[in-house]
C-alpha cells in the first residue's frame, strides 16, 4: 500500500472543516451552559480516565482478533469477572489491607484467565470452522452465560472495592487549577501504559509473542513453521481474559462493580479497538482515549444520558470510514 | 468461500423451478399453512371452550399460558422478517429489537399523545386511527431502515453486526432519553417508565379484546406474514438474496444489484418488526424501553437461529421453543435446584445458544427434518 500524496487533498480539507465545525458546535453548546476552561478541563480529565479503561479493554479485543480473526463479544464479561472476583475475595477486609488487595487482584486475574482458556476450548475450538455469523452468536452466547452466572453468584447488588491509594472506599483527590482528579485515575493511566509497554515488549521480543504475531499474519505459514494456531488461539483468549480482568480491577474502585457492567464496557472497548483499526495495540489505546474524551465532552455540553449515543455515533462513523482513525488500520469492509 | 451452512430450507433449494402444475414447494406451503392454521385454531378453540375444564395453561402444567401464545404470534412476525434478512440475505442484525420498538413507540405516541408531535387530538378517538398509525409506523420504520441501511450494509460480518448493535443501543437510549430532546414540557417517550394507556384496537364499535379475539388477529397477521415471506423467498428477489448470501461477488457478476437487494431485505424486515411492535403495544397497552433493548435483539437472533436461519416455517417453532424454555426455566427450575429463581434463566439461555450454534448452526427445525428424512429412507 502506497500513500504518496503529501499535499492536502479534498478529503483532508473536508475532515479538517468537519473537525472545526464540531469544535465550534461544542463551544457554542458549552457557552450556553456558561462553561469555562475549568469545566472543559474537568470533562477532559474524566474522559481520559474512562478512555484509559476502554483502551485496556480494547487491547483484549485486538489480541484475540489479530490471532484468531474473531471479535470476542465476551470480552466485557471478563472485565466483570475480574472486578467481581477481586471484590468478593477482598470482601470486608478491614481497610488498609494492601497485601489482601494484591492477592485478591492476582487471584481474580488468574481465575479469569482460566475462564478465558475454558471459553476458547469449549466454545470457539469446536466451532472453529463455522462462519462469522455463527461465531458472533457463539461469543454473544458466552457473554450472556457468564453474565448469568454472575447474576446467580453475586445477585443484583453492586460490590465495593477500595481505591488503591487510600485502601478505602473513599478515594483521595488531587486538585490543580480547580480541576479535581481522583488518585485512582492515576492508577488507571499507569496500568494502561504499563500493559501497553509490556505487551509491546512481549510481542516484539519473545518467541511466544512472535509466534502470536505470525499467526495473525498468516495462519498456514505459521503452521508450516511449527507454530500451532490452535494453541496460540488458546493463549490469545487467556491473555485477553487476563487483561480484561485487570481492567475490571483497576476500574472497580472508580465505579461500583455489578454483574451487568460488562456489556457496556465491552461495547466501548470494541469501539476503541475498531477506532484503532483492530490490529494495532498502540492505536487501540489512542482510540480508547479519544473515545472517552469524545463521549465525555459531547455528553458534558448536551445531556449526560446521551453519552452512549455519542460513543455509538463514533463507532458508526469509524465503521463507515472502513478503517480506523489511522491509515494503517485493516480494511474494515473485509470480514 | 467458506462452507455455507444456512443453505437448506423448505423446498426452496431442493426443488427445481417447477415444471409440473403443482410444484413441490407450493404443496409444502399448503401443507404448512394447513398445519399451522389447524394448530392455531386448536389452541384457540381449546381456550374458548375449555373441554372438561382443561385450558392451554393447565394442559401445559401452567408453563405456557394463553398470554404466551399471543406473544409467540407477535414475535413470530419479527422473526420471519429477521429470517429474510439473516437467513436469506445473509446480513446480520443485532439491533432488530430497535425496529420492533420503533413500531411499538409509534403506536404508543400517536395514539396517546399525538398532539405533542403536532397532530390534532380529534383523531385519537376514531377507531381507525390506531390502524392507520400501524401502517404509518411501518412506513416510518421502513424509511429509517432505508436511510441507515444504505451506508451500513456496505459493511460485512463482524462490522455489520457491531453497527446494527450500535444502532439498536442508540434507539433504546433515545426511548429512555426522550428522543434526546431537552424539553421538560414535552415528554414524548415517557423516559424509563414508558407510555401507559394505549387504547385497545377496535373495528367500529367491535373491540378486539378480550385476549381470545386478539389472539386470532395476531395469528392471522403472523400467517399472512409467513405467506408473504415465502412469496418473497420464491421470487426473483428471493433468488437474488440467496445468491448474494452465497457470494456477493458472484451475485454481482450475474447482474444482481447487491446493494439494492440488501437494503430491501433490511427495510422489509424492519417493517415486519414494526407491525409486530404495534401489535405488542396494543396488546400490553403500555410500552417501556426494556423489551426493546440489546438483550431483546439477541433473543430475536436466537429465536431465528433455533428455528433455522433460512427457514420461514421455522420461525414460529423457534419463537415457541425459546419462550417455552424461558417459561419452563422460570416456573420449574426451583424444583430441580432448590430455591432457584429466574436468575438461572440467563445462564441456561446463554449455554443453550452456544450449544445450538456449535452443534446445529442451521437450526433445530432443519436438523430435525434431516434426521426425519434419513429415518424415512
Amino acid at each position: 500500500m502506497q500513500r504518496v500524496s503529501q499535499r492536502p487533498t479534498y478529503k483532508t480539507i473536508v475532515s479538517v472543516a468537519a473537525a472545526v465545525a464540531i469544535v465550534a458546535v461544542i463551544l457554542a453548546l458549552g457557552a450556553q451552559k456558561n462553561f469555562g476552561p475549568q469545566q472543559y478541563g474537568q470533562l477532559v480529565v474524566a474522559g481520559l480516565g474512562a478512555g484509559a479503561i476502554y483502551a485496556l479493554i480494547a487491547l483484549g479485543f485486538v489480541m484475540v482478533y489479530t490471532v484468531t480473526g474473531i471479535i470476542n463479544f465476551a470480552q466485557g464479561a471478563f472485565v466483570m469477572l475480574g472486578a467481581m472476583i477481586a471484590a468478593t475475595i477482598y470482601g470486608d477486609a478491614s481497610s488498609g489491607d494492601a497485601v489482601g488487595l494484591v492477592i485478591a487482584a492476582i487471584i481474580a486475574i488468574l481465575a479469569t484467565t482460566l475462564v478465558g482458556v475454558a471459553v476458547e476450548r469449549l466454545t470457539i475450538f469446536p466451532a472453529r470452522n463455522a462462519d462469522t455469523l455463527t461465531l458472533i452468536i457463539i461469543t454473544v452466547g458466552v457473554y450472556i452465560a457468564i453474565q448469568g452466572v454472575g447474576l446467580v453468584v453475586w445477585g443484583t447488588s453492586a460490590k465495593a472495592f477500595p481505591a488503591f491509594t487510600t485502601l478505602d472506599i473513599t478515594d483521595g483527590t488531587l486538585r490543580f487549577w480547580g480541576i479535581v482528579l481522583k488518585t485512582q485515575t492515576l492508577w488507571i493511566w499507569g496500568t494502561t501504559a504499563l500493559v501497553l509497554a509490556l505487551l509491546t515488549l512481549f510481542l516484539g521480543r519473545t518467541l511466544t509473542g512472535k509466534a502470536l504475531r505470525a499467526c495473525s499474519v498468516n495462519k498456514e505459514a505459521a503452521r508450516l513453521m511449527g507454530i500451532s494456531p490452535t494453541r496460540m488461539s488458546v493463549f490469545a483468549f487467556g491473555l485477553a481474559a487476563g487483561m480484561g480482568a485487570l481492567a475490571g480491577i483497576v476500574l472497580a474502585p472508580a465505579t461500583r462493580p455489578i454483574y451487568d457492567m460488562g456489556l457496556k464496557l465491552g461495547l466501548k472497548g470494541f469501539v476503541a479497538a475498531a477506532m484503532g483499526g483492530l490490529v494495532s495495540s498502540p492505536a487501540a489505546v489512542v482510540g480508547g482515549l479519544l473515545l472517552g474524551l469524545t463521549e465525555n465532552v459531547a455528553a458534558g455540553v448536551t445531556k449526560s444520558g446521551l453519552k452512549d449515543v455519542f460513543a455509538f455515533i463514533v463507532l458508526i462513523a469509524v465503521l463507515l470510514r472502513k478503517r480506523g482513525i489511522f491509515a494503517a488500520g485493516t480494511d474494515l469492509e473485509r470480514p | 468461500m467458506a462452507a455455507d451452512s444456512y443453505r437448506s430450507d423448505t423446498g426452496t433449494t431442493t426443488a427445481p423451478a417447477g415444471n409440473g402444475k403443482e410444484s413441490a414447494p407450493r404443496r409444502a406451503t399448503m401443507a404448512g399453512v394447513v398445519v399451522l392454521v389447524a394448530l392455531v385454531l386448536a389452541i384457540g378453540l381449546l381456550e374458548a371452550f375449555q373441554p372438561g375444564g382443561v385450558d392451554v395453561s393447565s394442559l401445559t402444567g401452567g408453563v405456557i399460558t394463553f398470554d404466551t401464545t399471543v406473544r409467540i404470534g407477535i414475535l413470530t412476525i419479527v422473526v420471519v422478517g429477521l429470517n429474510l434478512l439473516m437467513g436469506y440475505a445473509g446480513q446480520v442484525s443485532l439491533g432488530q429489537a430497535a425496529f420492533f420498538g420503533l413500531g411499538a413507540y409509534s403506536s404508543a405516541i400517536f395514539t396517546t399523545r399525538a398532539e405533542l408531535v403536532g397532530i390534532g387530538s380529534g383523531l385519537e378517538g376514531r377507531w381507525w386511527w390506531p390502524w392507520l398509525v400501524m401502517v404509518l409506523g411501518m412506513a416510518l420504520t421502513g424509511a429509517l431502515a432505508y436511510a441507515v441501511g444504505r451506508p451500513i450494509l456496505r459493511l460485512r460480518g463482524h462490522y455489520l453486526a457491531m453497527a446494527t448493535l450500535g444502532l439498536g443501543v442508540m434507539v433504546t437510549i433515545m426511548f429512555r432519553e426522550n428522543l434526546g430532546l431537552q424539553l421538560d414540557t414535552k415528554d414524548i417517550t415517557g423516559g424509563s417508565d414508558g407510555i401507559p394507556g394505549i387504547p385497545r384496537l377496535r373495528v367500529g364499535t367491535f373491540e378486539i379484546w378480550p385476549i381470545e379475539r386478539y389472539y386470532y388477529l395476531v395469528w392471522f397477521l403472523a400467517i399472512v406474514g409467513i405467506l408473504l415471506a415465502l412469496n418473497v423467498v420464491r421470487s426473483r428477489s428471493g433468488r437474488a438474496l440467496r445468491a448474494l448470501h452465497s457470494s456477493e461477488l458472484a451475485a454481482e457478476t450475474v447482474g444482481v444489484d447487491t446493494a439494492r437487494f440488501k437494503v430491501r431485505a433490511l427495510v422489509v424486515s424492519a417493517m415486519y418488526a414494526s407491525i409486530a411492535g404495534s401489535l405488542f403495544a396494543h396488546f400490553r397497552v403500555a410500552v417501556s424501553p426494556t423489551p426493546f433493548d440489546f438483550l431483546a435483539s439477541l433473543e430475536l437472533v436466537v429465536m431465528a437461529a433455533v428455528g433455522g436461519m433460512a427457514s420461514v416455517w421455522g420461525a414460529p417453532f423457534g419463537v415457541a421453543a425459546i419462550l417455552a424454555i424461558r417459561e419452563l426455566v422460570r416456573t420449574r427450575l426451583d424444583l430441580v435446584i432448590g430455591g432457584a429463581g429466574g436468575e438461572q434463566e440467563a445462564v441456561a439461555f446463554g449455554v443453550l445458544l452456544v450449544l445450538v450454534m456449535i452443534f446445529m448452526p442451521e437450526g433445530v427445525v432443519v436438523r430435525v427434518k434431516e434426521v426425519a428424512r434419513r429415518w424415512s429412507r
